[in-house]
């Protein structure tokens, strides 16, 4: 009795879900409606008599469940795509010389041509160790868009100069602008630079999106090929100043010398270098 | 030789300690140390305080030892003592040391420039009459009375720059 009563509450359960699932599959979208019918799951089926035994046997469960319905074969089309896309073994390259037969075949990925004696032991876990490219960047609060920063190292030490952004390695990008200081468009480390509490309004100032590391990182040519001696000629010693950096150069400052001009004496300023004399302590300034 | 005594109603610069910088009056004395001391105007409450910290100015209030507060804030706003003080050389020497001390780099040029040009346009004046006075002889009278006049104006003419700067700072 039990048991008809079970399979009769089961059909009209099934009912109810198969007309719900039916519902919602005009008022919702396939995707998501593939991935809601899996997660409508029934309660247990078989009732708990003690901790550890249910009601039903296993027999009797895999008829309840309705097993007998549910068989699911792997779809097969992936396995065809599988086996379409492997990936090309070998490739027959062309061979030289006479009586040859033109070409081989040729092992694309070849078999290692050494194993060592003992075996590598797996590394331990490490935790918070990421590489460059995920450090957090950080940038002084003092160091917004239009301060007036003094660069204490590199060629143009002493120099004011207008900050511009934060780039994504986190150093600084700079401009003189060029025609005040002959500083360019360029990059300064926030740890050797002084923020003053000067500050331009750079608003509405749109600076080149192309402006990124790799614009201004050093370029470097080497060819293996060479013998020593050669590579210190070919390594580029000398900076060579090229059109594109003109033209960025130049649409960034003609933005900023306009703002510069409006405050009085900002340019004479900028034009001048930072120094230390007798008497004047860094640490009792304020910039 | 000493002329500012300590008495009663003597008002004191307190140069260090928690108060430091502010004006208080001696209401009394409790030993050869300490004094009974309070600044109603200048938010110093009614406290003993050691004549060490205290530095007399030229000010005297009129009130009984020992008077209380009221007293003492009727007599400080009787002879306003806050603007006189600030009208002082003394408080003028300091805020100007404060100033000084907050100057950024952009002030620190612009005082630099302004100076600059003062002292070229002095000195301008001086070899002008350097120059007048070796070519004429001896005429030290015409030569000294129309220099320290010229001097005089020279100050105000240079757009008052060190006070400009300073001016600017004021209004920041």
């Amino acid at each position: 009795m039990a048991g008809e009563k079970a399979p009769a509450e089961k059909k009209p359960a099934k009912k109810k879900a198969g007309e719900k699932k039916a519902e919602q599959k005009p008022s919702q979208k396939a995707a998501g409606d593939k991935k809601k019918r899996v997660k409508k799951y029934h309660a247990s089926r078989n009732p708990v008599l003690a901790r550890g035994i249910g009601r039903y046997s296993r027999s009797a469960m895999y008829a309840r469940k309705a097993l007998y319905k549910r068989k699911y074969t792997a779809p097969e089309t992936k396995i065809e795509k599988k086996k379409k896309e492997m990936p090309r073994a070998t490739i027959t390259k062309p061979v030289g010389g006479d009586k040859n037969g033109g070409s081989r075949v040729v092992k694309i990925r070849k078999m290692p041509r050494y194993y060592p004696t003992e075996d590598v032991p797996r590394k331990l876990l490490s935790h918070g160790k990421k590489p460059f490219c995920e450090h957090r960047r950080r940038l002084r609060s003092s160091i917004t868009p239009g301060t007036v920063l003094i660069l204490l190292t590199g060629r143009h030490r002493g120099k004011r100069v207008v900050f511009l952004k934060q780039l994504d390695t986190g150093l600084l990008l700079v401009t003189g602008p060029l025609v005040v200081n002959r500083v360019p468009l360029r990059r300064a480390h926030q740890k050797f630079v002084i923020a003053t509490s000067t500050k331009i309004d750079l608003t509405g100032v749109k600076i080149p999106k192309h402006l990124t590391d790799s614009y201004f990182k050093k370029k470097r040519l080497r060819k293996p090929k060479h013998q020593e001696g050669e590579i210190f000629d070919t390594e580029k010693e000398k900076y060579e100043l090229t059109e594109q950096r003109k033209a960025d150069q130049k649409a960034v400052d003609s933005q900023i010398l306009a703002r510069i001009k409006k405050v009085p004496q900002l340019r004479g300023y900028l034009r001048s270098t930072f120094s230390l004399s007798n008497g004047v302590y860094p640490h009792k300034l304020v910039f | 030789v000493f002329k500012r005594f300590v008495e009663i109603g003597r008002v004191a610069f307190i140069s260090f300690g928690p108060h430091a910088g502010k004006l208080v009056a001696i209401v009394d004395v409790i030993d050869q140390n300490r004094a009974l001391v309070d600044g109603p105007c200048s938010g110093v409450r009614r406290q003993a305080m050691p004549f060490k910290c205290m530095q007399l100015t030229d000010f005297v209030l009129k009130f009984p030892h020992s008077a209380r507060q009221k007293c003492v804030r009727l007599a400080w706003e009787k002879e306003n003592i806050n603007e006189k003080w600030s009208a002082t050389r003394w408080a003028k020497k300091i805020e100007a040391r404060e100033k000084k001390a907050k100057m950024t780099d952009f002030d620190r040029y612009k005082v630099m420039k302004a100076k600059k040009m003062r002292n070229r346009i002095i000195k301008h004046e001086m070899k002008k009459l350097q120059r007048m006075a070796s070519k004429k002889g001896k005429k030290p009278e015409t030569a000294e009375k129309p220099g320290k006049g010229k001097k005089a104006e020279k100050a105000p003419k240079a757009k008052k720059p060190e006070k400009a700067p300073k001016a600017q700072k004021a209004q920041k």
